[in-house]
């Protein structure tokens, strides 16, 4: 018992870690592509047209990835936060630090080709209805997180701030979820559900989940290259980063 | 392959604006990303390794002009 509470705490180390992330972010690259590749031809080269929006429903091969990962990504991000904030890891606070540009990417992405298909279909870019706002209020949660973050000097406090400001956003991501099934909105339904057999051909489901597997893939392989610049940074003066640094470190050839 | 030609791919049945208009924004942000955080790392593993520099160099300093007084002494 005593010897696997020792191995977790040894893998949740920087020093064990850093090196194990390099080693991981090549593949992960390397899935990244290789699903964007496949969902893409199949979105935009193979799926049939839509049979209500025509061609432009393409657009749902970027848009239900970018928001499925938005708000994915805020809960890893808020969970690594909570463990940080409950166990004083080192390891969790940067891992929710290094997710936060990356889960604003895919929220303001989400917005944006949400603009983009609203326009054709529903003759307008913008309405306040709960979907597209609580999404927004989900970006500004990001920035705010971030912001937080980047206000204070000690990074020990600056977790500390930014996991409770995380823990309290959570409350968003279920308004998000079901806002469609909740209030009346504008924004169509669930396209994928547990509950029930998608309402999609097989070819557009396919799809859709190969290019949000490929945006999962994306977010690991970039939250992993951010906690390690973020663990550098932050374990500068101890003595792994500074033998690493003066190249006796391990993989010092090929991420320097 | 859904597509008769070229062109009508490019067409997007007349949502060519919208369609590409949003592929093209995520294409460039997706690619922006990692090159910044490759670019920023880089950055920062140049000023760390100055930083040591400096003080290894600051170090050997102090220990020689420590040993100098001593002899003196």
């Amino acid at each position: 018992m005593t010897d696997r509470v020792i191995n977790w705490y040894k893998y949740a180390s920087p020093q064990t870690f850093y090196p194990l992330a390099g080693k991981l972010i090549p593949w992960f690259w390397a899935l990244a592509a290789l699903f964007g590749i496949a969902g893409l031809t199949i979105g935009f080269l193979i799926a049939p047209t839509d049979a209500q929006q025509g061609e432009g429903y393409r657009i749902i091969f970027l848009h239900v990835p970018a928001s499925w990962l938005s708000m994915f990504i805020y809960l890893v991000m808020a969970f690594w936060a909570g463990i940080g904030l409950a166990f004083n890891i080192r390891l969790s606070g940067m891992m929710a630090s290094a997710l936060a540009p990356t889960g604003a990417l895919f929220a303001f992405l989400s917005l944006w080709t949400g603009a983009l298909w609203g326009k054709p279909m529903w003759g307008t870019w913008w309405v306040w209805d709960a979907r597209l706002t609580s999404e927004l209020i989900l970006l500004f949660l990001y920035i705010g997180f971030i912001a937080l973050q980047a206000a204070i000097d000690d990074p020990r406090r600056a977790d500390k701030a930014g996991a409770i400001l995380a823990l309290v956003g959570v409350v968003n991501i279920p308004i998000i979820y079901f806002s469609v099934k909740w209030w009346n909105t504008l924004h169509q339904g669930a396209s994928v559900s547990l509950t029930k057999a998608p309402s999609m051909a097989a070819m557009m489901l396919w799809g859709m989940l190969l290019c949000a597997l490929a945006c999962w893939m994306y977010s690991i392989a970039i939250a992993l290259m951010r906690v390690r610049t973020i663990m550098l940074e932050r374990e500068r003066h101890t003595d792994w980063v500074r033998a690493l640094l003066s190249g006796n470190g391990h993989d010092t050839s090929r991420h320097p | 392959m859904h597509w008769n030609s070229f062109a009508e791919f490019l067409a997007m049945g007349n949502h060519a604006v919208y369609v590409w208009g949003s592929v093209g924004v995520m294409a460039v942000l997706m690619i922006a990303e990692p090159m910044l955080l490759v670019r920023g790392r880089k950055t920062l593993v140049a000023r760390l390794k100055r930083q040591l520099r400096a003080e290894q160099h600051e170090s050997v300093a102090n220990r020689s002009t420590s040993n100098t007084h001593r002899s003196q002494a």
